[in-house]
């Protein structure tokens, strides 16, 4: 309950300051700005860490606007001490902790102790009330490009199998699972998808290991949700198979087996919180986008991508861009038989019931 | 004298050495040993920041350095430290416990018993069954992290943990809090008291010489007659007490629930630390503190100069194997070898060489 309160006395502190600034928009615009970005994993690991650390080395390239970096930082005390550097240390004023598993504590712990600085945190829930003013949550709609995969994945595909390998049956990865299905599935609905869960971020040989078992049953479109999909690509492209990428391009690492692929666009998130905290306006606590807000991207198809398999893709991807296009849409069944959405029944992208999925569609091979 | 001489030596060798590694990658050697004392113990911000990183480490390494003074080369840390985290958020999930630091207490027992029952049973696989300490222990580290993950992700969940599955979080007042206005937890206190009362152990009870006899030469100390087999799993028990309690001060000062952000590596890094102790547990405080300096300078480094994360393991995997090459200069240890390169292969041929 103190810690409550003590919150509550530091979002109004917050406010005082923001509203101090905000008298002097101008002085504050051309003051230079430090920010901090934190890595959980390498920065060019062709996946996760990449598609932050892209969108920091553009930020780089802004005038007054200077950059601290630092990779391979554990979600531990490790990462309350480099958000403390960040700020005393290097000054900065803005902090960007990337990984879900900074949030709760370490974030919110070291958000209470610098009331003047803000937090924008990768993939969290930010909720009024309960987290800090001066924190953030920020996220992309991935799921409408695993979508644009799967339409792809289900023309390409000639054995109707499709592989995903994941890393944990949490909600963010289920609902990248479900798009992904239900997008080949939409091109033919016999089609299905064998799931595999690693059971951790980056774990390269049994990410390895699940892709060639998966290529052994026959599966010949492979996409994934883990940390670095390079494992996944490289091992499908040499055992002959086609896979659709995630995170950043992997289009390099294999440019013969490379469909598309869903990626972030971070930059976009990135330059809302800065302009934000340049100009003394209050910081957006919660930040989600899709394809038509510019947070997420495909990736340039590959030259064996069919036609008819574009055309398809760019008529949804069209859709999404126009906000007329629902994934999750009633009647859908759960890969038990269980309704899940009653028909006539649709999610927008934005409703938070999406972001506590806990079930697996029709034509998913795999449980939770 | 030479037991501060040697490691200090070795590690002014470890910087200079890249210095020249930095050096040849373009990077001024002088900014970067500026800025790793800057970012280890250059102030009082630096002083807490590898303060807080050495504190686990201080126990974890505890959980190599008392077996090994029986004799056993136990690396299995990680496995007790993960079970001890569990045990802490377990019991304070199962059981009402008083709000205070009493309940902390219980907890933090609750994670040394497990940690001690995970590498006692290492240590009864060596005696009664004729099994690897390093191995089993190292093996039953993948077990306790595969049973830490079922357990966190299935029966203990909080379902409130959506994408980051963890145990239902300790009520704010069994939480261990900081010291003071500083940002350091009594964990530090707690691992240097232990590494304290364990050397103490160690060196000046009669418990803790038989546990050295054995180790020393375990036939020696049954025909004295010590209970070889007994004291062997004492000290599996309490290193792996140690590591536990570790695992559970993290969950109780850091993490306040137990999820697979606790698998941090602390048991790992422990063996490097113990290693260069020399498995001495007075000696393991300020190594431990050590690590926890390159921990942070290696921050620091990131951030000032963009150099990789690999950098700063870089330096510490110099220091370390410097650190061990030295001992061979121990005690005159390099006199006969230096005599042995002066007299040249004519000497080395003559029948007064080493007949080895």
């Amino acid at each position: 309950m103190s810690h409550l309160l003590s919150n509550r006395r530091d979002s109004i502190k917050t406010m005082a300051a923001l509203g101090a600034a905000a008298m002097s928009p101008l002085a504050f615009a051309q003051k230079p700005i430090t920010v901090g970005v934190i890595y959980v994993g390498p920065r060019d690991d062709f996946g996760y860490n990449q598609a932050h650390a892209e969108a920091a080395a553009m930020l780089k390239k802004m005038p007054g606007v200077k950059v601290v970096e630092e990779e391979n930082v554990p979600e531990t005390n490790a990462v309350q001490r480099t958000m403390t550097g960040m700020i005393a240390q290097d000054g900065a004023q803005l902090v960007f902790p990337t990984s879900f598993g900074y949030f709760d504590p370490h974030m919110l712990t070291v958000a209470g102790r610098f009331p003047n600085a803000r937090f924008a945190h990768c993939g969290g829930m930010w909720t009024e009330g309960k987290h800090p003013a001066n924190t953030a949550s920020f996220f992309g709609y991935i799921d409408e490009c695993q979508y644009l995969n799967g339409v792809i994945a289900g023309h390409m595909s000639k054995s109707k199998k499709i592989g995903f390998i994941a890393a944990k049956p949490i909600p963010q990865v289920l609902r990248n699972i479900n798009a992904f299905t239900m997008g080949a599935r939409s091109v033919d609905p016999a089609i299905t998808t064998q799931v595999i869960f690693t059971g951790d971020w980056s774990m390269p040989v049994k990410e390895a290991e699940a892709t060639n078992s998966m290529a052994d049953q026959g599966v010949d479109v492979f996409t994934m949700h883990v940390d670095g999909p390079k494992v996944i690509v490289e091992t499908a492209a040499r055992r002959g198979k086609m896979v659709c990428g995630y995170h950043a391009s992997q289009a390099k690492l294999a440019p013969n087996a490379y469909l598309t692929g869903a990626e972030w666009n971070w930059l976009t998130a990135y330059t809302n919180f800065l302009e934000a905290a340049r100009s003394g306006k209050p910081h957006p606590n919660f930040v989600r986008g899709g394809l038509k807000e510019g947070f997420v991207k495909t990736s340039a198809y590959g030259p064996m991508v069919t036609d008819s398999a574009k055309k398809q893709a760019d008529g949804v991807k069209a859709q999404m861009m126009a906000g007329t296009f629902d994934i999750f849409k009633g009647p859908l069944k759960d890969n038990k038989g269980a309704s899940i959405i009653a028909a006539g029944k649709a999610f927008k992208q934005t409703d938070l019931e999406l972001e506590k999925m806990n079930y697996l569609v029709e034509g998913v091979m795999g449980s939770i | 004298m030479q037991n501060i001489l040697l490691p200090v030596g070795a590690i002014a060798m470890a910087l200079l050495l890249f210095g020249l590694v930095v050096a040849l990658a373009g990077v001024n050697p002088v900014e970067v040993w500026a800025l790793l004392f800057l970012g280890a113990f250059g102030d009082w911000f630096s002083w807490q920041n590898t303060l807080l990183r050495a504190a686990p480490l201080m126990l974890t390494a505890l959980c190599v350095a008392i077996p090994a003074r029986a004799g056993l080369v136990v690396i299995g840390g990680e496995g007790a430290l993960v079970l001890g985290g569990l045990a802490c958020a377990a019991l304070a999930h199962a059981v009402p416990l008083p709000d205070s630091a009493a309940g902390t207490l219980l907890v933090c027992l609750a994670g040394a018993l497990a940690g001690a029952l995970w590498v006692a049973l290492a240590g009864w696989l060596r005696q009664y069954r004729g099994i690897n300490e390093t191995i089993s222990s190292l093996l039953l580290a993948y077990v306790a992290i595969g049973l830490f993950k079922h357990v966190v992700e299935g029966p203990l969940r909080d379902p409130s943990s959506l994408n980051k599955p963890s145990t239902p979080a300790l009520s704010d007042g069994l939480l261990m809090g900081p010291m003071g206005t500083s940002d350091v937890h009594w964990g530090l206190v707690i691992g240097v008291v232990v590494c304290l009362a364990a050397g103490w152990w160690l060196r000046l009870t009669p418990s803790g010489f038989s546990v050295r006899v054995v180790g020393a030469n375990p036939r020696a100390a049954q025909l004295v007659g010590l209970p070889a087999t007994r004291l062997v799993l004492l000290s599996c028990a309490l290193g792996g007490a140690a590591a536990g309690l570790a695992g559970a001060i993290e969950v109780a000062a850091v993490h306040t629930s137990a999820n697979a952000a606790l698998i941090a590596g602390y048991g790992y890094a422990g063996i490097l630390v113990s290693f260069m102790a020399r498995h001495n547990p007075w000696a393991i405080v300020p190594v431990a503190i050590l690590f926890g300096g390159f921990g942070a300078a290696g921050s620091l480094l990131q951030r000032r100069l963009g150099l990789p994360d690999a950098s700063v393991l870089l330096l510490q995997g110099m220091a370390f194997v410097l650190i061990l090459a030295s001992e061979a200069l121990r005690d005159g240890a390099w006199k006969p070898w230096l005599a042995r390169i002066v007299r040249g292969r004519s000497a080395m041929a003559s029948p007064q060489g080493d007949t080895r």
